[in-house]
């Protein structure tokens, strides 16, 4: 694997929640692929979001965590960055800016569509051509055309997949380099989902994704590559094909096949 | 059918109950409106205390009670704000919360006693002053609580969102959490001002009362709840009229502030 399609390395990485001695996730090593969906999969409490919330590090929003070894962000901008080194707010801003997420419940602002898009933008300091980018951003979340007649009311009165695409459009809007999709479908209705997935599929040309997912399905349907996650470890990466029709260890194939979890 | 019988008995026994409790409540209310509205003329608004009118009590009351939101309000919202979003319940947060819920349900007089010990003995004698200081105290705590619930029930994902968005806390918690806990916590800050606007016990002794209209803090300051006290206790018929009007007028007051609550709360957006 050349570093080059590498967007986010993550080496021996440690996490220990603040006031539990064992660490959540042990020596994890996940290279995440440029332009591609990378999916984590595994029973509840495997870590798989303690890993994605690492990602833009807002596990730091509560105090007292602790990080080991390294999470290298190989920006277009920020040659090979550790994140982990980070240490002042300004710099965690400018990192989520780079690494956006999207949260499993819609998250609307309470305020106008418009402004929901503009925020992002508002607190990133762009004053140029908000307008277009917030028009572009909707498109490319694929609701421009529910909301374009709409743009000044409430966006807490759009559906919760709406909404959802709403808050895909507020992280696009940032032209992140990643983005971090926990669970993102699993408070939504199965014709939601599927414009959802569209969506993320559509969105990797530009980002690259990470998705944590319930659903096993929707891992294969979607992603390029998986990580299966047990108990703070990761188990086994690879292609999601080989991860799904062969894959080399048995507690992947056990929990695959439906066998726990 | 033992049942169905038990079933029933409990039921006319909670509707007698509950008819026997608002009876009561309507039957204060109907006197109330009754002695009140016939006790009450033009010129009961026009005239102040000493020509047998509430003019300078009115203007006395919200006065004193809305010198002390200005202070209250703002001291109590930010102090919510600090136990909620700032403390990570620390052991300094759960004092606070805890002695601010001890203030909340302390009785009012004891405040008044307080603030006589502190701003009227020292200085001589009642003033407007000392009412403000009273009504303060009283207040704060109803605010901290408020906007400690009220920014509680902010989804915690809003404001992971905000941040995950790349704001930072004070922004995000600035700028969304608050507006999103906006209708509640300005419902509760109407609710504390009806509530400080009636108040009687911390005035007793702290402000008092003022016949004449004044604006003066550092004098005895005018109070429709202590004048109402006072008239009550007088033995002629227009001093007891008076206090019937002035009565009618106040829970007036009160019922229109906190029917003006409950309608924000259910128009939400």
């Amino acid at each position: 694997m050349s570093e080059k399609n590498i967007i986010m390395d993550i080496k021996n990485f440690y996490f220990t929640y603040a006031g539990v001695d064992e660490p959540s996730l042990k020596k994890i090593n996940l290279p995440v692929k440029k332009n591609k969906i990378t999916a984590m999969i595994g029973p509840s409490g495997c870590g798989k979001s303690t890993l994605l919330r690492a990602m833009n590090r807002i596990h730091d929003l509560y105090p007292g965590n602790t990080y080991e070894g390294e999470i290298n962000l190989y920006g277009s901008e920020s040659e090979n960055q550790n994140i982990l080194d980070l240490k002042k707010e300004n710099d965690f801003i400018k990192l989520r800016q780079k690494v956006g997420m999207i949260f499993q419940k819609p998250t609307p602002f309470p305020m106008s569509i418009f402004d929901n898009v503009a925020y992002g933008l508002k607190l990133a300091g762009v004053k140029d051509n908000v307008e277009g980018r917030v028009e572009k951003a909707l498109k490319d979340a694929a609701i421009w055309k529910e909301t374009k007649d709409r743009l000044n009311k409430s966006a807490l009165g759009l559906s919760g997949g709406q909404q959802q695409r709403l808050c895909i459009a507020r992280a696009v809007a940032l032209k992140p380099e990643v983005l971090l999709f926990d669970e993102p479908t699993s408070a939504l209705d199965p014709i939601s989902t599927g414009a959802i997935e569209e969506l993320i599929a559509e969105l990797k040309k530009d980002i690259s994704v990470v998705i944590v997912t319930h659903n096993m399905q929707q891992a294969s349907r979607l992603s390029d590559y998986t990580a299966f996650m047990y108990m703070g470890d990761l188990v086994e990466y690879d292609k999601t094909e080989t991860i799904f029709l062969n894959p080399s260890e048995k507690l992947t194939e056990d929990y695959i096949t439906g066998r726990f979890g | 059918m033992n049942r169905l019988l038990l079933n029933k008995i409990i039921l006319i026994l909670s509707t007698l109950s509950a008819v026997i409790g608002i009876g009561f409540l309507f039957w204060i209310l109907i006197t109330l409106s009754y002695k009140g509205i016939t006790s009450l003329h033009f010129s009961t608004f026009t005239n102040d205390l000493v020509e047998g009118g509430i003019r300078n009590l009115l203007i006395g009351q919200f006065t004193m009670a809305l010198m002390a939101s200005a202070v209250a309000v703002p001291l109590g919202m930010m102090a919510g704000i600090y136990l909620r979003e700032y403390s990570n319940n620390s052991k300094l947060a759960s004092v606070i919360r805890n002695l601010s819920d001890v203030m909340m349900s302390a009785p009012s007089i004891v405040i008044g006693v307080f603030v006589f010990a502190l701003l009227v003995a020292p200085f001589g004698g009642y003033n407007g002053w000392a009412g403000i200081v009273a009504l303060t105290i009283m207040m704060i705590p109803i605010i901290i609580s408020t906007t400690d619930n009220m920014l509680a029930l902010v989804p915690i994902e809003l404001r992971e969102a905000g941040i995950a968005l790349g704001g930072s806390k004070h922004k995000i918690i600035m700028q969304i959490v608050i507006k999103a806990a906006k209708v509640g916590i300005t419902t509760g800050v109407l609710l504390s001002f009806a509530r400080i606007i009636g108040e009687t016990a911390p005035l007793l002794f702290t402000s008092a009362n003022n016949q004449f209209f004044t604006m003066d803090l550092t004098e005895q300051f005018p109070s429709l709840t202590v004048s109402i006290y006072n008239l009550a206790t007088y033995p002629d018929e227009a001093s007891r009229e008076l206090a019937w009007a002035a009565s009618f007028v106040l829970t007036m007051i009160v019922l229109c502030i906190n029917l003006l609550g409950r309608y924000m709360t259910r128009h939400k957006k």
